[in-house]
């Protein structure tokens, strides 16, 4: 008998002392949607049970293995205990209880994340490898690289892929839904903390799947409507090949694999690319003039470039005019 | 030199490569009658390697000799029931032998080969992880046809299948070599399909090494398409690598059924079979009937890229989703194809060393069967996130949670065998100590994962990679240790060092809770899996360096425990009886084991774990066997 109340003591203590210990640890990053207030809500439960079941078994074992170790010369046998149908009935039940209400808390939980909003803004999402991109239908249907939203008002996110699988995660929104070819998928959030975040895509897509992340800025409904009305209109306002070609790099994602800085991505950086000597993998050279960069556009493994994978650029479909204007605008780079 | 040129693994590889020739030449033949390219990136099309690396497979099995018995056979030429090993030494254990003891060392040590090439692999990755930013795996370097990211993402996804091999192989090993001993039984019910499911392994190992060099996979050894169907030629070898290595399990595990069902001991009644069998055989239940699925799963992959059917291309109304449905349904089961036999372990282990029954024997029996059962509904946990049907995620999420109550009673079963005992801490005990606690911390991190919503956010980030090997190293790596530090005298009639074992358990235990844990805290924070490098501004620097170094320290652990195992088996401390004082059958007879087991066979005449029950026995022998062998 002494042996259960010091066991229940020490239980309780190890119990609550870890639970605090977790609690203090802050182990989730902020929370910066209302999807994740009951998303943190079971969180919190389950670390109650965690920190309860870990000592429930924990202490008894170690206060087993320091009291009932075997003392030296001691040959005999413990004492004959086979077992006790009730022991085995109690924490056969009681966990079944414990593990009903987790359930029902989990699908109560759910269902406030997808908890819809009738005046949601819709934006659309297109994943590719490597990069995201953001459209506004609400705002003409200018394209972004970065997601802009306003804070406090639920978006909904209509999600395509033109290759492979791709998730759709913003640690501080907690919520993660995967982006699948063929399918449109859906991501309902509403931001609630004004800040920067990054959206990661979660589902390995390819080289290069590390660094599928693009900005989410959160701010104040006033300034996100200039930022959109602003892109809105720059968009009606490009005429020129060159803004009319960055407005294209956007939309086809084509700055999620070719930097425009320099920097070496997934593929050749355009910064100081037209004019210049581009050592081909067969081990010639070319020179990067409009033809070529036509040629590479349309068809990239026509000239593979020395060091690269022929099996990274997407197939684009995309008229004279476009490859023009793309064109011009890679001319801009140096 | 020569002697190892005379085995059946040197005569196995030889001809593997011989069929990988001929029957990539055989397609490239083809094609080129047919005006088809005839060489490519890696020399030959993918077509010429996917066959190549069939008929390297088959080659290598009819090569080693596994299946020149039933050749002789179909010939009408009769052959011995048991073969006597003409090899003596370590030849032995390179040849084809029927006897269950050698094949069941012949899994292990494969699985400990595989164990620390799938470790080394993880070390390398690790390295690269130490800091953000590439260090050494960059974009310029090139190497067998991939750039540093690619190149992790090979390394990163072959860890994963090596080890789920390593790991199958290590189950095998245990049940080959104890389950028979066990049950009193003379071999195993098929010996020759015992030596097929071994043999047919390596070939499986060969070619998911050779994935490496032919371009590697970027999928994570999860394999999914579209990514799948995009990958370099090294994906099939993968497929085929997996494919091949499935066949080992189950037939494996078929024979694991029929000996247990077929060739048990006078008087071993279900009720009074050590509950290792009863592990074993929930465990094979699940290998046999699960494993086709992760095949075919592949297979169609593998299809799809040859022949352009399109099972998961949406744009020929394919369903990528449908491969996640195939692929989970063995995926989630085979997790416990890892953990049961690990788990059966820990149960068997714990009255030997605490000097008391096992409490509540049915119960442990039957939870391992539940867990079996209950594995089978649960596989859509792995893809709540996935696009799947909204609603159908709360019923998966139900009959997972379901999961932790028969393995809540093994854990409320094993401290109430450990309460009042009298316990002792030899090596065995320690691993299975640890493994309790290690595995106690794997269960306690799943249910957030089951429960829908918090999983939206934990999946696929390190919060699991940290859960995982938990589960793993605690339902697994641990007890297949203990497991080894506790048969090793009865396969070598040697014991292995008590300090080296308390060494490497020292090392690799604390290691392992800072690896874990440390994987857990940055997966909430924001830190994603499978990714070669990680967003500087995350913070996670410190932490991952940590890790780095813990990984290391688990790898010199292991290091120290492979020194001991293997200068153990000449110079260990003799050890030939009953060394841990245990009632188990096989320990009341000297060590090493005979070549046929026992000599006389045994009676059960009570139960398994009755410690403490004075002049209670759990088996008796009887007369001679009248059985006699040449
Ligand atoms: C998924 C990654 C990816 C995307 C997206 C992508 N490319 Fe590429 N691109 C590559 C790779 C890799 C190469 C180099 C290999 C080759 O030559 O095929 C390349 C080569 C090129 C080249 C030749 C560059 C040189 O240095 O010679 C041009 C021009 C080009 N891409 C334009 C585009 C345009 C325009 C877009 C958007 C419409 C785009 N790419 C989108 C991966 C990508
Ligand atoms: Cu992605």
């Amino acid at each position: 008998m002494r042996h259960f109340v010091v066991v229940g003591i020490l239980v309780i203590v190890m119990a609550v002392l870890t639970y605090v210990g977790l609690d203090s640890a802050g182990l989730m990053p902020v929370e910066a949607s209302a999807q994740s207030v009951s998303i943190d809500w079971l969180w919190n439960w389950q670390i109650v049970a965690i920190s309860f079941l870990f000592a429930l078994i924990v202490v008894p074992m170690a206060y087993s293995m320091v009291i009932f170790r075997r003392r030296k010369g001691d040959i005999t046998d413990a004492e004959h205990v086979e077992g006790n149908t009730t022991l085995e009935i109690t924490w056969t039940v009681i966990p079944l209880f414990i593990v009903l209400t987790f359930a029902y808390m989990g699908a109560y939980s759910l269902g406030e994340t997808r908890r819809v909003d009738p005046n949601a803004m819709v934006i659309k999402v297109k994943a590719q490898q490597f990069t995201w991109t953001f459209e506004y239908p609400e705002y003409g249907g200018f394209f972004s690289n970065e997601l802009h939203l306003p804070v406090d008002r639920q978006v909904v996110l209509k999600m395509e892929s033109s290759d492979v699988i791709h998730s759709f995660w913003v640690p501080e929104f907690r919520v993660k839904q995967d982006v699948v070819p063929g399918r449109v998928t859906e991501y309902r959030i509403t931001p609630t903390l004004i800040g920067s975040y990054k959206v990661r895509c979660a589902e390995i897509c390819g080289t290069s799947h590390s660094y599928m992340e693009n900005a989410i800025i959160v701010e104040d409904e006033s300034v996100f409507t200039a930022w959109a009305s602003e892109q809105e209109t720059i968009m009606l306002a490009s005429q020129t090949p060159e803004s009319l070609g960055k407005i294209l790099t956007v939309k086809n994602g084509c700055v999620g694999c070719h930097s425009i800085d320099g920097t070496q991505l997934t593929a050749p950086t355009w910064f100081g690319l037209y004019g210049s000597d581009v050592p081909l993998a067969d081990g010639t050279t070319v020179v990067a003039d409009d033809a070529y960069l036509a040629e590479s556009i349309l068809n990239s493994t026509a000239k593979l470039v020395e060091g690269f994978s022929p099996t990274t650029m997407p197939a684009y479909t995309l008229t004279d005019v476009e490859v023009a204007n793309l064109i011009a605008y890679i001319k801009t780079l140096k | 030199m020569k002697k190892f040129f005379s085995t059946a693994l040197a005569h196995g590889l030889f001809w593997q490569l011989i069929g990988i020739l001929v029957g990539a030449g055989l397609v490239t033949g083809i094609r080129a009658t047919m005006g088809l390219s005839v060489t490519a990136k890696f020399f030959f099309t993918e077509p010429a390697w996917v066959l190549g690396g069939f008929f390297g497979v088959l080659f290598f099995i009819a090569g080693s000799g596994a299946v020149s018995d039933w050749y002789k056979w179909a010939r009408g030429i009769d052959t011995p029931e048991h073969h006597e090993d003409h090899h003596t030494g370590w030849e032995k254990y390179l040849s084809v032998s029927l006897d269950h003891k050698v094949i069941g060392i012949q899994y292990t040590v494969t699985a400990l080969v595989l164990l620390s090439l799938g470790g080394l692999f993880a070390l390398i990755f690790r390295t690269e992880l130490a800091q953000s930013q590439l260090q050494f795996l960059t974009v310029e370097m090139q190497l067998f046809g991939q750039n540093g990211p690619q190149l992790y993402n090979t390394l990163m996804s072959l860890h994963g299948m090596i080890m789920i091999v390593s790991i199958l192989l290590g189950v095998a090993g245990i049940m080959n070599y104890v389950v028979p001993l066990l049950l009193g039984a003379q071999d195993m019910a098929f010996p020759r399909l015992n030596a097929f499911s071994y043999w047919i392994a390596v070939p499986a190992a060969v070619l998911l090494v050779m994935s490496l060099i032919l371009g590697g996979f970027d999928t994570g050894w999860t394999g999914y398409p579209p990514l799948s169907a995009r990958a370099p030629v090294g994906m099939q070898m993968f497929f085929l690598g997996v494919f091949t290595a499935g066949w080992s399990s189950i037939l494996g595990a078929l024979n694991v059924i029929v000996t247990v069902v077929r060739m048990r001991a006078k008087g071993m009644t279900a009720m009074r079979m050590p509950i290792l069998v009863w592990a074993s055989v929930a465990t094979s239940i699940i290998a046999l009937t699960a494993t086709q699925l992760i095949g075919l799963s592949f297979q169609l992959v593998m299809f799809q890229r040859l022949f352009g059917m399109g099972f998961f291309d949406p744009a020929k109304g394919g369903n990528p989703v449908l491969f996640q449905h195939l692929f989970w349904f063995y995926s989630h089961p085979a997790v416990y194809v890892f953990v049961l036999p690990g788990l059966g372990v820990i149960s068997e282990l714990l009255p030997v060393f605490a000097r008391k029954p096992l409490f509540g024997y049915r119960w442990i029996a039957m939870s391992s069967l539940g867990i079996a059962l209950v594995g089978f509904i649960v596989w859509a946990h792995h893809m709540f996130t996935s696009g799947m049907n909204e609603y159908l995620r709360v019923p998966f999420m139900y009959s997972t949670l379901l999961v932790a109550i028969p393995t809540g009673v093994k854990f409320f079963s094993w401290v109430a065998t450990i309460w009042k005992g009298k316990i002792s801490y030899e090596t065995p005990m320690l691993f299975v100590i640890g493994a309790i606690v290690v595995f106690l911390m794997g269960g306690l991190t799943g249910p957030p994962n089951a429960t829908v919503s918090t999983d939206l956010h934990l999946h696929d980030t390190y919060f699991i990679v940290g859960h995982f090997h938990d589960t793993i190293f605690g339902g697994f790596v641990f007890p297949f240790f203990a497991a080894l530090y506790y048969w090793f005298p009865k396969a070598t009639g040697r014991r292995m060092n008590e300090t080296l074992g308390k060494i490497h358990f020292w090392l690799m235990t604390p290691s392992f809770f800072v690896m874990t844990l440390g994987m857990m805290r940055i997966g909430l924070l924001g830190m994603r899996r499978r990714i070669a490098d990680y967003d500087p501004a995350l913070g996670f620097d410190n932490t991952h360096l940590v890790l780095t170094i813990a990984g290391f320290l688990i790898a010199i652990s292991v290091c120290v425990f492979m020194y001991n195992f293997f200068n153990s088996i000449k110079n260990g401390e003799k050890a030939e009886g009953n060394v841990w004082n245990s009632r188990s059958p096989e320990w009341q007879v000297p060590s090493p084991m005979p070549a046929h087991n026992y000599d006389q066979p045994f009676e059960v005449v009570g139960e398994p774990y009755d410690y403490g029950l004075p002049g209670s026995k759990y088996v008796e022998f009887i007369a001679p066997s009248k059985n006699t062998h040449k």
